[in-house]
């Protein structure tokens, strides 16, 4: 399997595969975000409880999912990375991470304004906001750790293991967050928990998950192969590519 | 370009060797291509202006550093294979001493036998011969740069490892130390050792298998 | 173990040269002390609410401030560079800097305990947990700390940094540590917690100590 996996973990191939996939995931991913945002926003019922206020799922919901599914995805691009010692996918590391970041940033954010109407707060430490906030915190070390060697490489590969022990981390933080949660509030928040989702309101919002991973995909084979343009310049190879253009 | 001038002489097994090497360091290309072996009782000097690499060949040839293309062998094996004994066997002093400043220099050498796996001994008599009688007690910091650099040194009085990599190893010291060191290096070839080190010097020391690697700077 | 041996020996030798290194941190996890009370007023019911959280708070920052140095001359001076050259010590390295550096700041901290109680106004209940969180915590604290000392050691910014990477990870410890202090102020057991605590170590002493030498390995290459 390594034998056939292995010419794609060459910059160049990798670079022209980005380039490839690019436009039609940003073009998928946009038509999903359209179509789930503007289906859940303006066509599902209102909730009975909520009233129109519980819209805001349709963005918060896919980028909480997201951006704890963006930190695994940057953890086994470290993990390659450091395993077996590919360039690419210490790249990736730092093309995934302000990804997530941002993703996570968009989850909080909407997490709070969902929060005004139903808690009549800003800001409430509930356990999966309190979660998501952390997360941010993991990934914003895993940046600026990244960007503070003088050494471009050594600062990816310090990223990748600290984004290991990151994810290493991450279940034990998010129960104990949890758990602390439930020993410091009482039940009136709970009513959130697991909550029942009428069919009519699931559909877009899978959609919009949906969107919000492929367009994921997009902006990190951007940010990539700008990456692989970035450390690969002295290579015949982008020489030729930019004479080329 | 690079034009590789290897004297390297039929006496011996190859110990090291690198082929096909590239670095690439803060986007400049120090070297590409590069050919480079030592043999058993041979003693290989790397040159080349400030800048132009010879650290970063050295740290490659360590194993610290990944070299952006090529391979290294270790007794004809890949590197990789077998590291474990590579490193057993291999001495590397780099630009940096390895001293800590605020032990004494009897310390400095208990704590680099202890790494080595050797025996505590009795290291007066070692640091006397290095030229460092009466001094055994002081922090190092209160040292001169050429008596660290001997504490340094040291190791390769009781190291057993055949290989030495020795990035500058005669920075500061003084004309006597500078011939003492060298015919360091002339016992331990002769016993089968090899020795990769750079340095500006001319070697006043006629060894018997030399060779000199002269790396170009490249823009 | 004749070479853990003699690079504990070193170790403790250095910090006997380098007192302020692992004096500076006690001294700043005392004044940190003695800061909430002047901020919060020095009411004791209030203090006793908040001691759990103050304490561990000012341990785990006063733990990170003592191990940012840990490896800075050791990497200054060439020895990691080497080490990592000969591979093989540099597992006895770790465990030396592991050890001693619990040594001189986490078991100085348990042995503070008492005057920890003292100024905050702790019961006899809550200074049993405050011991045996203390045991049971630094040792991890450590650890962390040990590993964002490691993985920054070559960094170009240090200090706030390691902060930044370590104190998310703190977080579980911080929750556990505080709440078995809690729960011991109340009256109510407090193994569970414990046993946590003893779990999440175990299983930071199996991996970390590997993570430590990744670390040092990346930072000379």
């Amino acid at each position: 399997m390594f034998k056939w996996l292995h010419p794609y973990a060459k910059p160049e191939t990798v670079y022209q595969l980005c380039g490839r996939f690019y436009p039609w995931l940003i073009a998928l991913g946009v038509v999903l975000l359209l179509v789930g945002n503007i289906w859940g926003l303006a066509f599902t019922p209102a909730d009975y409880q909520q009233g129109d206020s519980y819209r805001i799922i349709h963005i918060h919901v896919p980028a909480a999912i997201m951006s704890m599914g963006t930190y695994s995805a940057m953890a086994i691009a470290a993990f390659i990375a450091l395993v077996w010692q590919i360039k690419v996918a210490q790249w990736s590391v730092l093309a995934i991470a302000p990804v997530g970041a941002i993703y996570t940033a968009i989850a909080l954010i909407t997490g709070m304004a969902w929060g005004k109407p139903m808690w009549g707060t800003w800001w409430v430490w509930d356990a999966r906001l309190t979660s998501e906030l952390v997360l941010l915190f993991l990934y914003l070390g895993v940046i600026a750790l990244s960007g503070a060697f003088s050494d471009r490489q050594t600062g990816a590969k310090a990223a990748s293991l600290l984004a290991i022990v990151g994810v290493i981390n991450l279940p034990i933080i998010h129960f104990s967050v949890e758990w602390w949660n439930t020993l410091h509030q009482g039940a009136s928040l709970t009513k959130f928990a697991k909550p029942s989702i009428d069919p009519s309101m699931l559909w877009p919002l899978l959609i919009s998950i949906l969107a919000f991973k492929v367009i994921m995909l997009a902006l990190v084979c951007l940010r990539l192969r700008t990456a692989i343009l970035l450390n690969e310049q002295h290579r015949p190879w982008v020489k030729n590519l930019v004479e080329a253009q | 370009m690079i034009k590789p001038q290897t004297f390297a002489v039929s006496a011996g097994q190859i110990i090291l060797q690198g082929t096909a090497l590239s670095c690439i360091r803060q986007d400049r290309v120090l070297f590409e291509q590069l050919d480079v072996s030592v043999r058993s009782g041979e003693l290989l000097q790397i040159a080349g202006k400030n800048g132009a690499g010879k650290s970063s060949l050295l740290r490659i040839l360590a194993g610290l550093a990944q070299a952006d293309d090529g391979s290294l062998y270790y007794l004809q094996q890949p590197i990789a294979k077998v590291y474990a004994d590579y490193a057993a066997n291999l001495c590397y002093i780099g630009h940096h001493s390895g001293i800590h400043e605020q032990l004494t220099a009897l310390e400095n050498i208990s704590f680099w036998r202890a790494a080595s796996g050797i025996a505590p001994a009795d290291d007066f008599a070692l640091l006397a011969t290095l030229g460092l009688a009466g001094l055994e007690d002081v922090p190092c910091r209160m040292l001169s740069a050429g008596q660290q650099r001997r504490v340094s040194l040291a190791r390769l009085w009781f190291t057993n490892c055949q290989l030495w990599i020795l990035d500058e190893p005669f920075t500061a010291l003084d004309q006597v130390a500078i011939v003492m060191l060298q015919q360091h290096f002339f016992a331990h070839l002769q016993q089968g050792g090899a020795i990769i080190l750079t340095t500006h010097q001319s070697l006043s020391v006629a060894f018997v298998h030399q060779s000199k690697l002269e790396l170009a700077y490249r823009w | 173990m004749v070479m853990l041996g003699q690079f504990i020996k070193r170790e403790l030798r250095l910090l006997a040269r380098q007192k302020a290194d692992w004096l500076n941190p006690l001294l700043f996890f005392v004044i940190v002390l003695c800061l909430f009370p002047l901020g919060v007023g020095p009411s004791p019911n209030l203090l006793r609410i908040m001691a759990p959280g103050i304490v561990w708070i000012a341990a785990l920052l006063s733990v990170l401030l003592a191990a940012e140095r840990l490896f800075k001359d050791d990497y200054r001076n060439g020895v990691i560079e080497q080490l990592v050259a000969a591979r093989q010590p540099l597992l006895s390295f770790v465990l030396a800097k592991l050890f001693t550096n619990w040594l001189s700041t986490g078991l100085p901290l348990v042995l503070l305990s008492p005057v920890v109680a003292l100024l905050l106004n702790i019961d006899a209940a809550g200074f049993v947990a405050l011991l045996f969180t203390l045991l049971l915590g630094t040792p991890l604290l450590s650890l962390l700390g040990v590993m964002g000392a490691a993985l920054t050691v070559s960094a170009d910014k240090g200090g706030i940094l390691l902060a930044l990477l370590i104190l998310p990870l703190y977080i579980p410890l911080l929750i556990f540590a505080s709440a078995a202090m809690e729960a011991a102020t109340t009256g109510m057991s407090y193994h569970g917690q414990l046993a946590i605590m003893l779990a999440m170590l175990l299983f930071a002493l199996a991996l970390i100590p590997l993570a430590v030498i990744g670390a040092l390995k990346l930072n000379v290459s």
